[in-house]
C-alpha cells in the first residue's frame, strides 16, 4: 500500500482513537520507564521472555488474555452504549460499530477464549501428570510468542490502517479486496494465521505431553478429568486448526494475488469460504468448552469430597463430543438452502451432541449427591454454570431444528444463545478455573469477599444482559445492526440489556480489584488448599521450577487423595531420595522468531516488500540457527536439589 | 411510533424502564405472532422442541438446586455422606437414555418439518401464485413484479391469502431475507436464485429485513412488506404503474451503487433483469450456482405457475447441474 499522508497510516478522525493513542502511548512509557528505574531489563528477558518453563508461560497466557479480555470488553461495552440509544442518535458511526462488533469476536474468541485456556493447559496438565514440564518446552514458548505476536498485529490494527469489519469470520465476498480494500482484513488474516501456527503447535504439544509424560502408573483411564478434557480438545484442534489456516490463506491469495477462490465473479464461490471457516469455527467452540468441562469435572469432585461420578461415561463423553464437533458445520447456515436432505442430517447430528453434554450435567450433579459441598469461590462459579449451560444448551438444541433456526438465524435470539454458553459455559468455567489454581500458581488465595461481589454482578449482569436479547430475536432485531427506530419496540429490551451488560464490566473490576487486593494483603496458602485429589495439589505452591522432587508412582485415579488417605491411616511416605534433574534450558529464539513474524506479518498487511524480505530471512535464520544450537538442557543435581529443598524448609 | 410517548418519560426516568417492558405487548414479538402459513408452522415446531427440551430441562433445574442445597456441608442435618460412591450402571443408563429419547423425538419432527418447510416448495392454494423478484442491493433492497412489470425499492406488496415465490438473488455482499411474520429467512447470494415461498394469511404491514451482515448501511436495510386485499393490489400495481417513472438499465445501475435508499416504485424495468443480474458473474462456458433444494423434486407441478421458467431449478441436482451445463455457453439456467 503507497502511504501519501499520514491518515494513510494511522486511524484519525475519531476522538475515541485519539483517546486510545494517548493511552496506549502513554502506558507504554510508563512500563519503559519502569523497567528502566527499577533495572529489570535483565531480570524481563532472562525470567520471562526467554523462559520456557510451562509455569511461567501459562502466567503469560493468562496476563496476555485479561488483557485481551479487557478490550474486548470494552468493545462490548460500546456496541451496548450505541444500541442503548435508537433512532438516529450515533454513539459510534456505522462503520465503527461493524470495526468494533469484528474485533469483539475475533479478540474474544481467538485471543481471550484461547490464550486463557492455553495458559490453563500450561499452569495445570504437567502438574496434574507428574511431569516436570511440556513434551516440547521451546516450542510451547514458540506458540506463546506467536499467539501474543499475533495478537499485537490484529490490535494494532485499531490505531494503524483501519480495523477490520467484516465481521469475526470475514464472510467474502464482504472480506474480499472489492467490499473491503483497506488493511483491516489483512491485518485479521495475518494476526490469526501467526497466532493460528502458535495454537496448533500447543495442540500438538500437549498431545505429546498427555500421552508421553504421565508419570510411572498413570494408565490413561486414571487421568485427572482435567487432562482427559484437554486431550479431546488438542485431538480437536489439530483436526481444526489447519482448515483454518488453509482458508485463511486461500482469502490471502484472493487478496494479494487477485486470485478468484471466494470472489463473486470468475467463477469465485463465496459458499465454500463459509463452509471450509465453519469446519473449523465449529469445532473451535468445543475446543474452548472441553477444558471448561474437565475444570468443572476437577472442582465439583474437590468441592463436593467425593469422586467424580461416572468417570467412564465422561471421558466417553468429552471424546465423542469431540468427534461430532466435526459434523455440524453445516447448521450455521441452514438458510442457504441446501436442501432438506442436508438440513436434516446436520440438525440431527448437532443435537446429538446435546445427549454426551447432558450426561456429563448429570454426572456433576451425582459427584455433589450425598457429597460435602462448600461453596468457595471456583464451586460457586461451577454451580452458576450448570443451570446457565443448560438453559444455553436447550437454546441451542432450539436452534439445531433446522426449519425453525429460519426464524432465529442471525437474530438476537442466536446472539443470547452463544453468549449463554460461552459466557456460561467458556468463561465462568475459565473464572472458576483460575480461582481453583490460583493459589497453586502463584501461592496464595484470592480474596474471598471481593471475589463474590464480582461473582454476583457478573452472574445478574449476566442474566440481566442476555435474557432480554432471546426476546429481541423474536422481535426481530438482527446480530450487527447499529441502529433501530423506535416503532420497532425495541428499545426497552436493549437498554435493559445494555445495564446487564455494564454490570459485568463492574464485575471485571471488581475481579481486578480483587487481585491487587490479594496481592497487597497476601493470605500464604500451603501446597493443599482446598483439599485437593489429584497430584498438583502434593507439592508446594508455588511449585518448585523443577515441579517434582521426586518422580510421582500413581497408583490410582484421585491418586493424592489415596495418599492422604494412607498418611491418615499412619502410613508414612519413605524419605525421598533425590536424583538429578534432567531440565530444559532457557532460550531467546522463540521471542526473536516471533518478532520476525510480526515484522513479515506487517509486511504483507501493508505490501511492503522491504519488510516482507527480512521478517522472512529472520524466520528462516532463527530457525536455522536453532537447529543448530545443541545447548538446550541441563541437570540440577541432586544436591542443589536437595539445597533447594532445605532453603524452601521441606526438607524431612 | 404509538409507544413514542411512554419511551420517551422512560428514557427520562430510569425506573420505569422495566415497566415499558410490560407494555410493550406481544404484538411486537413477532416471531410468537405469525401472520402467514409458514410461520405457524415453524412457531408450532418452535413450541413443539420447546416442550420436549423443558421435560427435561425443568427437572434438571430443580434437582441441581435441590442436591446442592441438601448435601452442603453446613447442613446442620447430617446428610448421608458417601465419598467413594462414583458408578452405578443403572443411574448411568437412566441418564444416557432420557437425553437420547427426547432427541429422538425431536430429531423425528425436526425431519418432518425440514421436508415439510423446505423453503423452495411451492404452496398449496387454489390461488395463482405470484412472483417477486428479490435483489439485494448495497444497502437496499430491490423487489421486481415479472408479472406485473413494475418495480419497488425497500417496500413490497402483495395480495393476502395468494401464496408469493420469492426468487432471491444479490447484486452485493450475500444478505438474508427475511419477514418474521410471515416465514423464516433464506440467504440471497449473487450468481444464483434461490427460492423462498411464503403467504399472508390476512392483510398488514410486516416487519421486513436484512438479516446477514453485508457492510457499512446493513442496518438500514429494512422494508416493510405490506400485504393487502387482491382488488387493493391490482389498484396500487395500476397506480404505480401511471404515476411511477420506469427503471433503466443505466438506473439500476446507479441504484446498485453502495448507499442507503428511500422507499421507491417504477413502473417498469427493463425486460429480463432478474436473469441478468443472476448471470452477471457467470464465466463464460461455467453455469451458476443454483440452490434450489433437493427437497423441492416433490413439487415439479407447482412449479409449473412460475413467473418465469429460466429459474425452475426446483428438479435440479447439484452435481447434476454442473456437467450438464458445461459447455452451455454462458447459461446460467437449464430449462
Amino acid at each position: 500500500m503507497k502511504i501519501t499522508k499520514l491518515s494513510d497510516f494511522f486511524v484519525t478522525g475519531d476522538p475515541l482513537i485519539y483517546g486510545a493513542d494517548v493511552a496506549i502511548g502513554l502506558t507504554m512509557v510508563a512500563i519503559v520507564v519502569a523497567l528502566t528505574a527499577f533495572k529489570r531489563w535483565g531480570w524481563l528477558w532472562r525470567e520471562w521472555l526467554t523462559t520456557v518453563d510451562h509455569k511461567r508461560i501459562g502466567i503469560m497466557y493468562v496476563i496476555a488474555s485479561l488483557l485481551m479480555l479487557f478490550r474486548g470488553g470494552v468493545d462490548a461495552l460500546l456496541m451496548r452504549t450505541q444500541l442503548a440509544l435508537p433512532d438516529s442518535m450515533e454513539f459510534l458511526k456505522p462503520d465503527h460499530y461493524n470495526d468494533i462488533f469484528t474485533t469483539h469476536g475475533v479478540i474474544m474468541i481467538l485471543f481471550m477464549a484461547m490464550p486463557l485456556m492455553f495458559g490453563l493447559f500450561n499452569l495445570t496438565v504437567p502438574l496434574q501428570i507428574g511431569a516436570r514440564d511440556v513434551a516440547f518446552p521451546l516450542l510451547n514458548s514458540l506458540s506463546f510468542w506467536l499467539f501474543f505476536m499475533g495478537a499485537m498485529l490484529f490490535n494494532v490494527s485499531f490505531v494503524i490502517g483501519g480495523s477490520p469489519e467484516a465481521g469475526w469470520l470475514a464472510y467474502p465476498p464482504l472480506s474480499e479486496k472489492m467490499f473491503s480494500p483497506g488493511v483491516g482484513q489483512d491485518f485479521y488474516i495475518w494476526g490469526i494465521q501467526i497466532s493460528g501456527i502458535g495454537s496448533l503447535m500447543t495442540g500438538i504439544n500437549f498431545i505429546v505431553t498427555i500421552l508421553k509424560m504421565r508419570a510411572p502408573g498413570m494408565k490413561l483411564m486414571k487421568m485427572p478429568m482435567f487432562t482427559w478434557s484437554v486431550l479431546s480438545s488438542c485431538l480437536t484442534i489439530i483436526l481444526a486448526f489447519p482448515i483454518l489456516t488453509v482458508t485463511l490463506a486461500l482469502l490471502f491469495i484472493d487478496r494479494y494475488f487477485g486470485a478468484h477462490f471466494f470472489t463473486l465473479d470468475m467463477g469465485g464461490n463465496p459458499m465454500m469460504y463459509i463452509n471450509l471457516i465453519w469446519m473449523w469455527g465449529h469445532p473451535e467452540v468445543y475446543i474452548v468448552v472441553l477444558p471448561a468441562f474437565g475444570i468443572f469435572s476437577e472442582i465439583v469432585a474437590t468441592f463436593s469430597k467425593k469422586r467424580l461420578f461416572g468417570y467412564g461415561s465422561m471421558v466417553f463423553a468429552l471424546m465423542s463430543i469431540s468427534i461430532f464437533s466435526f459434523f455440524t458445520w453445516a447448521h450455521h447456515f441452514f438458510t442457504m438452502g441446501s436442501g432438506a436432505n442436508v438440513n436434516a442430517f446436520f440438525a440431527v447430528t448437532t443435537m446429538i451432541i446435546a445427549i454426551p453434554t447432558g450426561v456429563k450435567i448429570f454426572n456433576w450433579l451425582f459427584t455433589m449427591y450425598k457429597g460435602k459441598i462448600t461453596f468457595e469461590l471456583p464451586m460457586l462459579w461451577t454451580m452458576a454454570f450448570i443451570p446457565c449451560f443448560i438453559v444455553g444448551g436447550m437454546t441451542g438444541v432450539m436452534l439445531s431444528v433446522a426449519p425453525a433456526d429460519f426464524q432465529f438465524h442471525n437474530s438476537y435470539f442466536l446472539i443470547a444463545h452463544f453468549h449463554q454458553v460461552l459466557i456460561g459455559g467458556v468463561v465462568f468455567g475459565y473464572f472458576a478455573g483460575l480461582y481453583y489454581w490460583w493459589p497453586k500458581v502463584f501461592g496464595f488465595k484470592l480474596n474471598e469477599k471481593l471475589g463474590r461481589w464480582a461473582f454476583w454482578l457478573w452472574n445478574i449482569g449476566f442474566y440481566v444482559c442476555f435474557m432480554p436479547q432471546y426476546v429481541l430475536g423474536l422481535m426481530g432485531m438482527t446480530r450487527r445492526v447499529s441502529s433501530y427506530s423506535w416503532d420497532t419496540g425495541w428499545w426497552s429490551w436493549n437498554f435493559v440489556s445494555t445495564i446487564g451488560g455494564f454490570l459485568m464490566g463492574i464485575g471485571f473490576l471488581f475481579q481486578v480489584w480483587q487481585i491487587l487486593h490479594s496481592i497487597k494483603f497476601m493470605e500464604r496458602v500451603k501446597g493443599d488448599p482446598w483439599g485437593g485429589r489429584t497430584l498438583e495439589w502434593s507439592i508446594p505452591s508455588p511449585a518448585p521450577f523443577y515441579n517434582f522432587t521426586i518422580t510421582p508412582k500413581v497408583e490410582g485415579r484421585d491418586d493424592w487423595w489415596r495418599r492422604k488417605e494412607l498418611a491418615a491411616q499412619g502410613v508414612q511416605d519413605p524419605p525421598p531420595k533425590y536424583e538429578p534433574i534432567h531440565m530444559p534450558k532457557n532460550s531467546g529464539t522463540p521471542i526473536v522468531m516471533s518478532v520476525f513474524w510480526f515484522i513479515l506479518g506487517f509486511g504483507f498487511v501493508f505490501d511492503w516488500l522491504w519488510l516482507i524480505v527480512p521478517g522472512a530471512i529472520g524466520i528462516a535464520a532463527t530457525m536455522l540457527y536453532h537447529s543448530f544450537n545443541y545447548d538446550t538442557d541441563y541437570y540440577v543435581t541432586a544436591e542443589e536439589v536437595r539445597k533447594t529443598e532445605a532453603k524452601a524448609g521441606r526438607v524431612v | 411510533m404509538k409507544y413514542k410517548g411512554w419511551f420517551m418519560r422512560a428514557a427520562a426516568f430510569l425506573p420505569l424502564a422495566l415497566m415499558t417492558f410490560l407494555l410493550s405487548g406481544c404484538a411486537d414479538v413477532v416471531v410468537l405472532n405469525p401472520k402467514g402459513e409458514i410461520a405457524k408452522h415453524q412457531l408450532d415446531l418452535i413450541y413443539i422442541t420447546t416442550g420436549l427440551c423443558l421435560i427435561i430441562i425443568v427437572p434438571v433445574l430443580i434437582l441441581t438446586f435441590w442436591i446442592a442445597w441438601k448435601y452442603r456441608a453446613k447442613s446442620k442435618k447430617k446428610e448421608a455422606y458417601q465419598p467413594e460412591w462414583d458408578h452405578s450402571t443403572k443411574l448411568e443408563a437412566v441418564w444416557w437414555g432420557i437425553p437420547i429419547l427426547i432427541i429422538l423425538l425431536i430429531a423425528i419432527v425436526t425431519v418432518q418439518y425440514s421436508y415439510k418447510l423446505e423453503p423452495s416448495k411451492a404452496l398449496a392454494s387454489d390461488e395463482k401464485p405470484i412472483t417477486i423478484q428479490v435483489v439485494a442491493l448495497d444497502w437496499k433492497w430491490l423487489f421486481l413484479y415479472p408479472e406485473q412489470g413494475i418495480a419497488t425499492v425497500n417496500y413490497v406488496q402483495f395480495p393476502e391469502k395468494v401464496p408469493v415465490q420469492f426468487q432471491l438473488t444479490a447484486d452485493a455482499p450475500m444478505n438474508s431475507f427475511w419477514i418474521p411474520q410471515l416465514g423464516g429467512q433464506i440467504y440471497t447470494m449473487s450468481g444464483m436464485a434461490m427460492k423462498l415461498h411464503l403467504i399472508a394469511d390476512e392483510p398488514g404491514d410486516y416487519f421486513g429485513t436484512g438479516a446477514n451482515f453485508s457492510g457499512e448501511y446493513f442496518g438500514k436495510m429494512t422494508f416493510n412488506a405490506k400485504a393487502t386485499s387482491r382488488a387493493d393490489f391490482d389498484k396500487w400495481v395500476q397506480d404505480v404503474k401511471q404515476s411511477y417513472p420506469a427503471m433503466s438499465q443505466e438506473g439500476y445501475n446507479e441504484l446498485a451503487q453502495p448507499a442507503t435508499s428511500l422507499v421507491r416504485s417504477f413502473s417498469a424495468f427493463p425486460n429480463g433483469m432478474f436473469d441478468n443480474i443472476v448471470n452477471k458473474y457467470v464465466v463464460a462456458g461455467q453455469s451458476g450456482h443454483h440452490h434450489g433444494g433437493d427437497a423441492a423434486s416433490s413439487n415439479e407441478g407447482a412449479d409449473v405457475a412460475d413467473g418465469q421458467a429460466g429459474h425452475d431449478m426446483s428438479e435440479m441436482d447439484m452435481s447434476e447441474m454442473d456437467m450438464s451445463d458445461a459447455g452451455d455457453s454462458g447459461a446460467a439456467h437449464q430449462h
